[in-house]
């Protein structure tokens, strides 16, 4: 059967679930669904880590692997500085542009060091929104309490905290920038639903909110003088003798050179981990999403949090097949767009959090009520069409204009046909443990963004990552800078090395690779 | 696992063919499954692909390219990520284009509509060719931005630019060496920062924040014990 035949089941019920509502499980449903079904609790997909400071906790086998291996720096390696600079900012996502912007507003001078150009990253696909909570019946209290909820209550209360009660400040600094968020009729900001999110608490820039706000903040940071390395991959972190961060080794892509910077501090905004594609899952993450500061941080001394779980956005595109992995925004859910089975019926409240929507797809696909595609892809249907319906044609068309776009490319109108789905990795929850000034346990070594973990618990709420990039961004910029006034550059040694490289004899070099990753192998040996 | 309902299954013409198409990169011949994507079709090739990929979901415009397809002269552009390979298309990735981007502190400047005639002196010898609209991957019409820039339509200019994906597509075709792209960047920043109403609501919840009105529900709050935190949540619906 074709696609438009098995669609013609989402348009004929799609009058009687618009009648239906559906009432929010109960927590201990919620927790059943998750066990049974979420890629998370998939037993055999996860390890324990044989040593480093995470010894004896459990994360996925993929990113194990890399956590422990070696490094490509060897013995007599030639670390004499190219580049001395007070701040180095490694990644040029959102929350590495947000550091690098404040730290050089407070004075220091700033290197932005990134794999791929400026703004290639995860950051500029933001389509949903940022949380901020700036409605007169909302508040920060209630965006720390839904954000906890969604956390399964693992959140660190004083990281969130201050998350939540500098976002108006944050969106007012962006706004200064030029951003532009929609707005309602009298000029305030307009916010929209999330799921998870009792309260209207998203900010928008119609469904390119990622991009708008990195267009701003690229420009911002070439405005500036802030030194800018790119196609350059960090490869190894330096330490003194008292194992404090110094700088880092980089590799240039271009022309394969090693590049050394000395610096002060270092803030690693290098993003998550979806290329590393966990449990075979595709991925909604941009090219050099390869967790590659999880393994710097970690050979250097570095705790990290929560890395046994992983988001998976329900709504990856599973048709065509050259989107495969790609989101479809959850703002068509957040807008009443409906989750449909192959009987044609609805299967979960699509307003619930992530891994209780993913879950219940699996579920819908394990237990035979799943679409199948040829290439073995199954899925269910997202209900675009009744946005049209029940709010005037037109709608689709006006909210997600790059949705539309996307599959327009593929002779697909998303307005008229439902999408198929299924989850797709999308976050990595956890990351390098931090505190309020997004430092780590190792000295003059920061880390913000999603690289970071401890804030969002054990589930992200969506469109926390957004506010998550400018105010760990910022804080961790302004500490770095703060610091830098007052102190000395250290030495530049890779002394780390030595105690992590016994270890690994220690455990017969079980990994075997070299990490960090940097890109993922797509090219095709012969 | 998944149904075995053989009803229940999409074919997918790409996929159920496994069908090779011949395509050109950059003046090469080579034999790719119809269908992928040109990035995708790169990896296939063997080529590692450092510049020329991005996001690889269509926002970043790293993956600008050209291709033709077969019998056709007429050269077009599109992101790479995001357009399927056919049989007999000859296929170029776009180099990057040293365009010239002024420089300037959005928030202190004093006239920005005048201003875009300071930074960008270029932008009002606009020849109307259209090129940069023809090649413009998001189908925006850029010579029409172009105009409303010079003309002081900020605001239209943010709306039409939008969708811009940087992808640069529209710079190294303009006769009058202008790069709409980065003019329309600017326009959209000074409408945003200067030219758009301050949100009152924002700033009576800083205000909020500032005074402390939450205060009394944070301490409370967090002196709750797991369980009293737990039961709190339950009620917040
Ligand atoms: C498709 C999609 C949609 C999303 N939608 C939303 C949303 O609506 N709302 C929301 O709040 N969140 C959303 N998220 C999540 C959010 O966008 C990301 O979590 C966030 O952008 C991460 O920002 P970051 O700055 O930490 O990392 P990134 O933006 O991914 O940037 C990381 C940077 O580091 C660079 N880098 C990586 N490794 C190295 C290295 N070794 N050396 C040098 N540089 C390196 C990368 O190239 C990149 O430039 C979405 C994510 C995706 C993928
Ligand atoms: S306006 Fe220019 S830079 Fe923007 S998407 Fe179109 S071609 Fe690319
Ligand atoms: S390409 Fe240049 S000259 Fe031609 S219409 Fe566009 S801006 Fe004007
Ligand atoms: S790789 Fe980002 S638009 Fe294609």
């Amino acid at each position: 059967m074709d696609i438009h035949a098995l669609q013609q089941i989402v348009h004929q019920t799609r009058d009687a679930r618009r009648k239906q509502t559906f009432s929010k499980l109960s927590p201990a449903d919620r927790d059943q669904l998750i066990h049974k079904y979420h890629p998370d609790f998939r037993e055999s997909a996860f390890r324990p880590l044989r040593f480093g400071p995470n010894v004896g906790d459990k994360t996925a086998i993929e990113l194990a692997t890399l956590l422990e291996g070696d490094s490509s720096v060897t013995d007599g390696f030639d670390l004499t500085p190219d580049y001395t600079t007070d701040v180095l900012v490694v990644g040029g996502g959102g929350a590495g542009c947000a550091a690098a912007l404040h730290a050089h507003t407070a004075g220091a001078k700033v290197m932005l060091a990134t794999k791929l150009r400026l703004g290639d990253s995860n950051s500029v696909m933001a389509q949903g929104g940022m949380q901020i909570s700036v409605a007169p019946e909302d508040s920060p209290v209630t965006h720390f309490v839904d954000t906890l909820k969604g956390g399964h209550m693992q959140n660190d209360h004083q990281l969130l905290k201050v998350m939540v009660e500098e976002g108006p400040s944050i969106a007012k600094w962006l706004l200064s920038l030029g951003v532009l968020f929609d707005r309602d009729g009298d000029g305030n900001l307009h916010v929209k639903k999330g799921g998870g999110s009792s309260k209207p608490r998203l900010l928008t820039c119609s469904d390119y909110t990622g991009l708008e706000i990195m267009r701003v903040l690229k420009d911002e940071v070439l405005n500036q003088d802030i030194q800018l390395l790119e196609f350059c991959a960090a490869v190894e972190l330096t330490s003194d003798e008292n194992g404090n961060c110094t700088g880092a080794i980089f590799k240039d892509l271009d022309n394969h050179r090693n590049v050394v910077v000395a610096a002060k501090s270092v803030i690693l905004a290098t993003g998550g981990i979806g290329r590393l594609h966990i449990q075979g899952f595709p991925t909604s993450n941009h090219y050099g999403a390869t967790g590659d500061g999880l393994c710097l941080s970690y050979r250097l001394g570095a705790k990290l949090v929560h890395i046994d779980t992983f988001q998976y956005h329900p709504s990856g595109a599973v048709y065509p097949e050259q989107l495969i992995g790609a989101l479809v925004t959850e703002g068509i859910r957040s807008e009443g767009g409906h989750l449909v089975n192959a009987k044609g019926e609805r299967f979960v409240d699509e307003l619930d959090t992530r891994d209780v929507v993913s879950a219940s797809i699996i579920r819908e696909c394990e237990e035979g009520r799943g679409i199948r595609t040829m290439s073995g892809r199954v899925g269910v249907w997202l209900d675009t069409p009744l946005l049209d319906v029940a709010q005037g044609p037109g709608t689709m068309k006006k909210h997600f204009p790059a949705m539309m776009l996307q599959f327009e490319r593929f002779n697909i109108d998303i307005s008229k046909d439902p999408v198929l789905i299924f989850p797709t990795l999308h976050y990595q929850n956890g990351g390098v443990k931090i505190d309020t000034n997004s430092e780590t346990n190792v000295k003059n070594l920061f880390v913000a963004g999603e690289a970071s973990g401890g804030l969002h618990g054990r589930n992200r709420l969506m469109g926390n990552s957004l506010l998550d990039l400018m105010v760990f961004g910022k804080r961790s910029g302004l500490a770095a800078a703060a610091r830098a006034a007052s102190m000395l550059q250290g030495t530049l040694t890779v002394g780390h090395l030595k105690g992590f490289r016994a270890e690994a004899k220690k455990h017969g070099r079980v990994s075997g690779v070299v990490s960090p990753m940097i890109l993922p192998p797509y090219t095709r040996k012969e | 696992m998944a149904q075995e309902d053989k009803e229940n299954i999409i074919d997918q013409p790409e996929v159920l063919r496994h069908k090779m198409v011949t395509v050109e990169i950059a003046g090469k011949k080579y034999e790719v499954p119809e269908g992928i994507t040109i990035i995708k079709a790169l990896w296939y090739s063997g080529q590692e692909v450092v510049r020329g990929a991005g996001c690889l979901g269509g926002f970043c415009g790293a993956c600008a390219a050209y291709y033709r397809t077969k019998d056709d002269p007429k050269v077009r552009t599109c992101l790479a990520c995001q357009m399927a390979v056919q049989d007999g298309m000859s296929i170029t990735m776009m180099p990057p284009f040293p365009a010239r981007k002024a420089t300037y502190d959005i928030r202190t400047l004093k006239d920005p509509k005048q201003d875009l005639f300071n930074l960008y002196p270029e932008a009002p010898l606009c020849r109307n060719c259209n090129a940069c609209t023809e090649a413009c991957p998001q189908k925006i019409d850029v010579r029409e931005g172009v105009w409303k820039a010079v003309f002081g339509d900020f605001k239209s200019v943010s709306e039409m630019f939008m969708d811009c994906v940087m992808c640069g597509l529209c710079t190294p075709v303009c006769i009058a060496d202008i790069a709409p792209n980065l003019v329309a960047l600017y326009v959209s920043r000074a409408q945003g920062a200067h030219f758009t109403e301050k949100p009152v609501g924002l700033d009576i919840r800083i205000n909020e924040i500032q005074d402390g009105r939450f205060n009394d529900e944070w301490t409370k709050l967090l002196k709750m014990n797991e369980k009293e935190l737990t039961d709190h949540c339950a009620t917040v619906k």
